[in-house]
Parts: structure tokens; C-alpha cells; sequence
């Protein structure tokens, strides 16, 4: 189990990197905390002829906030996010997430661009980041593009980036002092993948009233108007009126028919509804 | 005698002193000058022909086939008992193919990654066999054959009759269970490697490998390599968890020492995790379908099973196919004293890596089943669990007591176990609480078993003697310290502070004076190893013989020393003391080695060493009691299992180092719960072992296990040297049934009830949302 050889760089600008990976007939992988595509080297399920380490580049460990949202830096790992260590768009709701991923020997090195880019869909990032409408920075020798975090996945482990581009940051939209979130994952067992996710998010201020159900093999089943899963309500105890039945529908329009992940997909979402509601 | 260090001192251990400063000498930090190292081509399918392996001409000095090994000897591990049929296995295959993971080519090269480059460019040309999976369809008359030569793929049968049908009239009660438990991998954090050189001067091969027996992989390597023993030693260093695991002989250590032999330097094997899971450590996997015909107290009348165990590709060397199912039918009658008994198990073959005795053995699953069954005829006649339990335990009265299968308990008293736990659990308060219900939805559930465990035992399944004596070298050297050393090896059961413990017992030296040496054929005596909590007894009782013997002779000395009659001496503190003044036993030695003009011309020949041999005064076992209490609260919307209080509470006789005791219990109980809720190999119906890495295949997590409460009764065996039992395996026994138990007791108002281990999320939810539809 150890990997096939490898040649490595450690770019010190986007524009190395971009160079770096405009290489043709070179097939790299861009590595940040090395938490995931570590483990795929040593397996050989990932054989790349060079691996291109992005943590030397400063804009990527760059966090900055303006009135609207805070940029956070794609090599920012989940214990810096865990620890408050920026500062926080989301009342909360990031610093939660980050904290349930993996182990803490997990979080220390692994990265928020790191985790979306891999897109594995068990994954947490994937899935709470499109629910607080975050935008994902891309940038590549070509210039830069905004993608919505919700358009990043395509499939399992496939994302619409080019092979030439790179996530330099993560755009999060600053909630109201009124929003109200609530996110449950379960594992069996602490540091494992989840085997669901539900998360609600309710900001009347801004208008918005989501949830998604996640960790289900393909990109995140996000629901934009949430208020019709929950009879209409969006008042202060919306989640006693969850629909069951529609959340069974949207799953079996996913194929998963599965008696264990519905039920599971449908108790998380139930219970980041009551989060929600007991803020 | 007696000494404030000796026999039951709580003593930090000696060895922790280099483990807990990162100090540990584990296989992995050995290096030898020009060591290369290897990898294996191994099978990517579970069973098939082989039709040929190519090997490209860039690499071929590099890549060795069966073609190669020609003067090896295949692995046969035969049982004597009647009718076992034996496999063969070529350490690296010849023909066919009967498991993935099987050893098809070695690879070496200057580094690991570099000979597993080398492993990827070899062709393996193969025609797939439809795979033997389930271990009963296994047992259907048009199955496909893991053995050619063999008529069914029954490596064994093991029986016990008993006239059922007679007693099941007379009975009001039946109760009937199909139960399964997972196969499982044992998962010690260091996985299994050695390496192997040729040293040229003593023409003798050296083989450093992570084992508990290198003195049985010096018999196995010998036979395999077909050279004399003495031209091999096995030097085991420090060990990262063994659990059975490292009890064995694979084909892996025979090729890398066959290599060792021919190539003129150090060559080097190290399991990885992805080895481990799927092609190696395979353990468990029974099958259970039983009734029992009780009266309406829940006293059983008869007890009637059928078990099978996929005992996997072939039979591994030394334990042997046979010793899981054997265990199956012989010890499913568990603390029970049951009139009749009737059971048969079968071993069967399949296209899975091969069984290996892990921790317990089959303890673990004939514990689970057995209990699993108690709580379903309380649950059938609507009385507490515990009172069926009383009603068929061995009574302390009936000790020493020969059960329906011929086990000989010694000693203990179980329904006092049973009661200490039944109270530490406070089971009045709990079924109140359970009557109340919980804020948050979640149902309380109460679980117990109770066990008898056979440990230190010196036969086979059959009643023959398996293993003579365990031996113990001991000498006092001139500097007054005394050098220890048995062919046993400790695995993290701290054995080189528990037998300086027995030393100092004996002769009241300092245990800082005592050091003893494990693990290394060239400085010890022959040993069977570490296996079946035998370390304890059988090494113990050893040591304590030598002691003894060493106490016999410095008493002489010391005599003469002294002046006086050996008679009138005695041998204590440290010291030999006689009715006028004393001297230290390191003023003997000094004089004995230093000044031996001061002795008189009588001196014992046989000077301050000796090696000497000890068994239990009984070979049947030395039986430890047992009970586990649990509480839990299971989550109906998720499945989820949380462990709210857990009481263990356990004979193991005399206890040497009470503080290790615990050790073994709390580490056992742990690898128990990961039986009961968390591990398991799925194979697919071709074959394919499913959890490769650590990511699927679950180990329970400090934060899974929960602050076990331990309370003791000691009842003293009567026939080992101090009363002690072994205790080494115990705690991995208990868990499945507890837990278990207690998830069917929290699921029995919504008419639930799981018969398989391990209990996972999966599983409860599927089985209410079946209750409910």
C-alpha cells in the first residue's frame, strides 16, 4: 500500500499553479490537506504523474469579509473554521459542520476547497455550503469564474471544474440576526462518512427558506421553497408539519429506495428542522 | 514467603517503561543492512484455475512463482480428530485459486512501492470457478467444491447426542432461534510482517517476526522449509496486539524466508491494512439453529442445536479447520447445566481467507447464541431474564462439577457473579425507568450474559494431551539478579512484569532484580506460546518450579554458609535465614561464582540455574466465571445504539497483578462490543471481501466505549500454583449477548427482536420498519 512515483510541486502563486496544471499530457492532482486523495495515492486508486501542493499559495489561505459575505480561503482547514479562527458569516452553522467532520487529526490538515473539490457526497461541505448560497471562486489561466457551491457536483467524485482550474476560495453569504439553521448528520461511528445529512436554513430577512438531504451518492437534493415540506409553515415551530411522503418522493426521484437511507435521510432532516425551530 | 511485589501487587508494568516513551521495539523498527523488500501478487477473484502467470522479461529475476519454491512443502494443518479432512495449501498457488487474497507471486525490490510496481506488471490468467460463499448453501449436494478430491466441503463434523426427542415431550416450553454472527477481521494496530536473512557463519536462518509462538513458527518453518530446526531462530520483538493473530504460520513468512535463503540479504514483509482485511486475519462466523425445551420456570429440560462455521479456504496451520467448530459444540452448553444436549456443527469450507482463532474463539458466538436464547424463553414465559439464568446455572455446590460435554469446572460460583451483577446494574430502578420512558424517544433496554470460560487448557477438543509442559530457565547471576526467560511471548498482556511478580513471590528478591526475557528460540525454552489465557498458568506455574528449585539450591548454599543444617533454613526477603543469623541470596551468588573457595566440595552440580517444567494438575482447563451487565438506549428513527452503563464482574481466580487483570478485561470487553455492534466482513456473491480498508470495515472508537465497572470474586482454582485463572480472553466473550440482549430488550415493545450480530443501525431499522409493515 504504498503509492506509484510521483513528482511534486509546491507552487508559490496562483499563476505557477495555473501553469502547473495547463501541462499537457501530464496528469496531476491538486493537493491541499492530503486527507482524501493521501489514503487514494497509497491505495493506487489514484496513480497521478504529478501532484501539484497548493497550500504555499497566499491568496488560498486568505480569509476576507466585507459587509455582504465573507471569502474564505480554499486551503483554510476545518479546525481553523471549528475554532472561530475566522470570522463566521453563518451565526454558527460553519463552526458546527466543521466540527463533526472526520477526527480533529482529520481537520487539522484536511481543507473546505479541498473537500468540495474531491466531492465526495458524503461529504458535509457539499452539502451545507449550496444551503447557505455560497459561491465558489475558480481560477485558472483563463481568468476567474464564479460557480454557485450547488453547481459544483456533477456526480460522485466528478465536479464541473476543468482540469485547468482551481478553487481558490469559498464566498459565504453573512446570514440575518433573525436566521435560523439546524444541521444533523449520522454516522455510526465518530469519523465516519455520513450516512445522512439534513439541514435547514430559515432567514426571513433574506428571504430564504431551504433545506437539503445529503450524503445520498449523487449531488445534495437541495429543496430551494422549503416552506412546502413543511405544510406551508414557516413560523416558529414549522417542523412539526414535515411531509414525510414528499421527502420519500424526492429520494425515489434519486433512485434511493433503500429502506435504512429513507428513513435516516427523513429523521435528519426531521431533527435540523427542530434545531432549526429551538433557536 | 510472600512479598509486597509478588503475587497480587497492582505493580506498574516493567515493559510500559519503553512503551509509553515511544521506546517499543516493534517489527517495523528493525533494520538490517541491504534489506530489500516485498510484495505479493495475490488473487484478485475468489476461486478459479489458474492458467498460467506472465511475467515480462524486464522484471522476471524479481518475480518468484510455486514454479520457484519446488523444494517447499505445501501447508497442511490436520486435526486428529475423526474423520477431518485435511487441505492443502501451496504458500503460493499451484492450480486453483480459493480465495481473494490468495499468494500468487512474491515480488522483491530495493523498497516497498518499487516491488509493488513490480506486483502490478504481473499477468495472472485465470478461469473463475463459481465461489463457495454462504456456509450453508455450502452444505447443498450440488455446491461447487472449494476441494476437488473431497465429496461435500465439510472439513469436519463434531457431535454430541443426547435422547431430545424424549425430554422435549415432558417439556411445556420450546423456544426455537436461528441466529448468525458476522465474520469478522481481527485488527491488532500492528498487522503481521517479518524479516528474514541467512547468516552464513552459524548457516542458520534468522527470522525477526511479530508472533506469540516463535517456537511453533520455528516447527512450522522447519517442516515447510523441510531444514533442520537449528538452523532457524525466530526472534520475536515487541508486539502491537496479537489476539490469534499472530498464532499462526502463512504462507507469506515460508516464501520470505525461501527467498531469505537463496538471495544473499535481508528481505522484509509487512502486512498493510488492505492485506489484513481482505486476504488474512479472517475470524468468526457462525451459524446457530437451536430450541430449547424448558419447563415454566425456564429450567432446561433439553437443549437441541445445529451450527455451522465457515471455516473458510483451508485449514490453518497450527490450530488446525477444526478448532471452531469443535469449540462450537463442545462449549455452547456455556454455564448451563443442562440434562440433555444434543448438537452438531460442521466446519465447512469455503472460497473465503481462512478461519483463524481470534480472542476467545468461538467463546464469543457460542456465548451470544446461548444467551440470546435465555432471554427468549423468559421473554416466552414473561419472567425476568436472570431468574431463567439462575434457575439452569452450575451451582457453586455442585463444584468441582463435569458439565453434559465432559468440561471439568473447577471451581466458581456463577450465580453469585450473576447476582453481583444483576445488583451493580440496579435492574429494579432500571425496569422502573423503563416503565416511565424517555423525553427523547429512546428505548431503555437491559442485556446480561454469563460464561463459563475453559482457559489454560493443555488438550485438543478430543481430550488428547496437546501440550506437555511450559518451561522456564531461570539462573541467578553473580551480581545476585536473576535472569528469567520462557519460550512464551507477551502481546501486551504484561507478562515480563506478572512473572517477575511469581519470582519475587518465591524467593522475596527485588523486582527490579529480576528480569525476564520472552520471545527469542536461541534463549528459551520450547514453548507452545501465547494462546488460550494459558500465559498465567502455564508459564506462572513454570517460573514459580524454577523459583523453587533456585530457593532449593541457595538454601544449600546458604546452609553451609551459614553453618548450619539446610534443614533449619528458610528462604525469604531475599535472604536465606537460619536459626542464627542470615545471609542475602546475592551474597550466595557472589560467593558461589566470585569465591567459590568458601563452599564446601557438596555443592549442588547443577549450580544457580535451571530449566523447569510445569502443568496445571488438571489438563481439561481452568474454568473463569463471568457475567456482563448492560444498560442501552436505542434510538428508534435511527438505529443508533448508545451504551449507558455496562458492569462486568469476573472470577478469574487468584489474581497475580489485579491491575492487568483489569487491562485484559476492560481491552477484551472492548474487541466485545466491536462484535456486537460494529464489525463485520460482507463478501458479495462472487467472493469479493467488501471492507478494505478501515474506513469500511468498523472498529469500535474510544468514544464507543463506555466506563465499564468491574467487580471481582476470587475463588482460588485448585489446581494451578497460586489459584490463578486465566483471564486473557474473557472479556471479548461477554459483550455480543449483553448488548444484544439489551437492544431486544429495548425493541421488545415494538415486537422486535435481532438474532444476528453485529446489532447496526442498519439492522434495527430494517427490522421495525418489517415489524411494522
Amino acid at each position: 500500500m504504498k503509492p506509484k512515483a510521483f513528482y511534486y510541486e509546491r507552487p508559490a502563486s496562483l499563476e505557477e499553479a495555473g501553469t502547473l496544471l495547463s501541462e499537457q499530457g501530464v496528469f496531476s492532482k491538486v493537493v491541499a490537506g492530503s486527507q482524501s486523495l493521501g489514503p487514494m495515492l497509497n491505495l493506487r486508486l489514484a496513480q497521478p504523474d504529478l501532484l501539484i501542493d497548493v497550500t504555499g499559495i497566499p491568496e488560498m489561505t486568505l480569509v476576507e469579509a466585507d459587509r455582504e459575505s465573507v471569502n474564505i480561503g480554499a486551503c483554510i482547514t476545518h479546525a481553523n473554521i471549528e475554532d472561530g479562527r475566522i470570522e463566521d458569516p453563518s451565526r454558527g452553522l460553519l463552526a458546527k459542520v466543521a466540527g463533526g467532520i472526520a477526527y480533529r487529526a482529520v481537520r487539522n490538515r484536511g481543507t473546505i476547497g479541498g473537500s468540495l473539490a474531491h466531492a465526495d457526497p458524503a461529504a458535509d461541505w457539499i452539502s451545507v455550503l449550496p444551503l447557505l448560497d455560497a459561491e465558489l471562486v475558480v481560477c485558472s489561466p483563463r481568468g476567474t469564474r464564479i460557480i454557485a457551491a450547488g453547481d459544483l457536483m456533477v456526480s460522485s467524485f466528478t465536479t464541473t471544474l476543468d482540469p485547468d482550474e482551481l478553487i481558490q476560495s469559498v464566498r459565504v453569504p453573512k446570514l440575518s440576526s433573525l436566521a435560523r439553521w439546524g444541521f444533523c448528520k449520522f454516522c455510526q461511528k465518530a469519523g465516519e462518512f455520513a450516512h445522512a445529512i439534513g439541514a435547514v436554513l430559515h432567514d426571513p430577512e433574506r428571504e430564504v427558506f431551504r433545506a437539503v438531504i445529503g450524503a445520498i451518492e449523487s449531488p445534495p437534493i437541495m429543496i430551494a421553497d422549503a416552506a412546502k415540506l413543511f405544510s406551508g409553515k414557516s413560523d416558529a415551530d414549522f417542523a412539526t408539519e414535515i411531509d414525510e411522503e414528499m421527502i420519500r418522493s424526492l429520494l425515489s426521484d434519486q433512485n434511493i429506495t433503500d429502506i435504512y437511507l429513507r428513513k435516516l435521510s427523513f429523521v435528519a432532516l426531521k431533527r435540523a428542522a427542530l434545531e432549526a425551530c429551538a433557536t | 514467603m510472600g512479598h509486597s511485589d509478588g503475587v497480587g501487587a497492582s505493580l506498574l508494568r516493567k515493559e510500559d517503561d519503553r512503551f509509553l516513551r515511544g521506546k517499543g521495539h516493534y517489527i517495523g523498527d528493525i533494520s538490517l543492512d541491504g534489506t530489500r523488500e516485498v510484495a505479493f501478487v495475490r488473487s484478485p477473484v475468489a476461486h478459479a484455475r489458474l492458467l498460467g502467470i506472465q511475467i515480462p522479461e524486464s522484471i522476471r529475476s524479481s518475480v518468484f512463482t510455486a514454479e520457484d519454491l519446488t523444494d517447499v512443502k505445501p501447508i497442511r494443518a490436520v486435526s486428529p480428530l475423526p474423520g477431518f479432512k485435511a487441505s492443502e495449501q501451496p504458500p503460493l498457488v499451484t492450480d486453483k485459486i480459493r480465495h481473494v487474497g490468495e499468494l500468487i507471486a512474491m515480488c522483491v525490490a530495493d523498497t516497498r512501492a518499487e516491488a509493488e510496481d513490480i506486483a502490478a506488471q504481473v499477468m495472472v490468467d485465470y478461469d473463475v470457478l463459481p465461489a463457495v460463499v454462504d456456509m450453508l448453501d455450502a452444505q447443498l449436494s450440488d455446491a461447487p467444491r472449494v476441494h476437488d478430491a473431497w465429496n461435500d466441503n465439510i472439513y469436519l463434523e463434531v457431535s454430541y447426542d443426547g435422547d431430545i426427542e424424549s425430554a422435549a415431550r415432558q417439556a411445556p416450553v420450546s423456544v426455537a432461534r436461528k441466529v448468525r454472527t458476522a465474520r469478522q477481521v481481527m485488527s491488532p494496530i500492528e498487522n503481521r510482517g517479518f524479516i528474514a536473512h541467512w547468516d552464513t557463519r552459524l548457516s542458520q536462518l534468522v527470522v525477526y517476526g511479530a508472533s506469540q509462538f516463535p517456537h511453533v513458527v520455528r516447527t512450522g518453518l522447519a517442516e515447510f522449509l523441510q531444514i533442520p530446526e537449528v538452523q532457524i531462530r525466530v526472534i520475536s520483538p515487541d508486539i502491537g496486539g496479537g489476539f490469534g493473530y499472530k498464532a499462526i504460520v502463512a504462507g507469506e513468512e515460508i516464501c520470505l524466508c525461501w527467498l531469505a535463503m537463496q538471495c544473499g540479504h535481508p528481505v522484509r514483509w509487512l502486512e498493510d491494512r488492505r492485506e489484513q482485511l481482505t486476504a488474512n486475519a479472517n475470524c468468526r462466523e457462525h451459524y446457530y439453529d437451536m430450541t430449547a425445551f424448558t419447563d415454566e420456570k425456564g429450567k432446561i429440560l433439553a437443549f437441541d442445536a445445529k451450527a455451522s462455521v465457515d471455516t473458510g479456504a483451508y485449514s490453518a496451520y497450527p490450530f488446525t479447520a477444526a478448532i471452531e467448530a469443535s469449540q462450537v459444540s463442545a462449549i455452547l452448553p456455556g454455564p448451563y447445566d443442562l440434562p440433555v444436549y444434543r448438537c452438531s456443527t460442521v466446519a465447512v469450507a469455503s472460497n473465503k481467507t481462512p478461519q483463524l482463532p481470534y480472542r476467545g474463539v468461538a467463546r464469543p458466538g457460542c456465548c451470544y447464541a446461548m444467551e440470546l436464547m435465555i432471554d427468549a424463553i423468559a421473554r416466552k414465559i414473561g419472567i425476568e431474564p436472570y431468574e431463567v439464568r439462575l434457575a439452569n446455572l452450575v451451582r457453586p455446590e455442585q463444584m468441582p462439577y463435569d458439565n453434559v460435554t465432559d468440561k471439568h469446572f473447577d471451581s466458581g460460583d456463577y450465580p453469585e457473579l450473576l447476582r453481583m451483577a444483576v445488583a451493580a446494574i440496579d435492574l429494579v430502578t432500571v425496569r422502573e425507568r423503563q416503565k416511565r420512558g424517555e423525553p427523547d424517544g429512546r428505548l431503555i433496554g437491559l442485556g446480561i450474559s454469563v460464561f463459563s470460560e475453559q482457559t489454560a487448557h493443555g488438550t485438543t477438543a478430543d481430550g488428547k494431551r496437546r501440550a506437555l509442559y511450559e518451561q522456564a530457565f531461570a539462573r541467578l547471576t553473580p551480581d545476585g539478579r536473576l535472569d528469567i526467560r520462557v519460550g512464551i511471548q507477551t502481546i501486551g498482556q504484561g507478562l515480563e512484569t506478572t512473572l517477575a511478580q511469581v519470582a519475587v513471590e518465591c524467593l522475596g528478591i527485588n523486582i527490579s532484580d529480576v528480569h525476564v526475557r520472552l520471545g527469542d528460540t536461541e534463549l528459551s525454552p520450547y514453548s507452545t506460546g501465547a494462546w488460550g489465557s494459558r500465559g498465567m498458568v502455564w508459564a506462572g506455574g513454570a517460573v514459580a518450579r524454577a523459583c523453587e528449585e533456585i530457593a532449593r539450591r541457595v538454601a544449600g548454599i546458604g546452609a553451609a554458609l551459614l553453618q548450619t543444617d539446610v534443614a533449619s533454613v528458610e528462604v525469604r526477603d531475599g535472604g536465606v535465614y537460619g536459626p542464627e543469623g542470615s545471609i542475602s541470596i546475592g551474597d550466595i551468588a557472589r560467593s558461589y561464582y566470585l569465591t567459590p573457595a568458601d563452599l564446601p566440595g557438596d555443592t549442588d552440580p547443577r549450580g544457580l540455574e535451571t530449566t523447569e517444567g510445569y502443568a496445571p494438575d488438571r489438563l481439561t482447563g481452568i474454568h473463569s466465571g463471568s457475567a456482563h451487565a448492560t444498560v442501552v438506549a436505542v434510538d428508534p428513527e435511527t438505529g443508533s445504539v448508545e451504551i449507558l452503563d455496562y458492569v462486568i464482574t469476573e472470577d478469574a481466580g487468584t489474581r497475580v497483578n489485579p491491575m492487568i487483570v483489569d487491562g485484559q478485561v476492560y481491552g477484551g470487553a472492548a474487541q466485545g462490543i466491536g462484535t456486537a455492534l460494529f464489525e463485520e466482513m460482507p463478501y458479495d456473491s462472487q467472493g469479493q471481501p467488501l471492507a478494505s480498508t478501515l474506513a469500511d470495515y468498523l472498529l469500535p472508537g474510544t468514544t464507543d466505549i463506555p466506563n465499564i465497572r468491574l467487580l471481582h470474586m476470587e475463588t482460588p482454582s485448585p489446581y494451578t500454583n497460586f489459584g490463578q485463572k486465566g483471564v486473557g480472553e474473557g472479556g471479548a466473550i461477554g459483550p455480543a449477548g449483553a448488548i444484544a440482549n439489551a437492544i431486544n430488550d429495548a425493541l421488545a415493545p415494538l415486537g422486535v427482536e435481532i438474532c444476528q450480530i453485529p446489532v447496526t443501525p442498519r439492522r434495527i431499522i430494517e427490522a421495525i420498519e418489517e415489524q411494522r409493515q
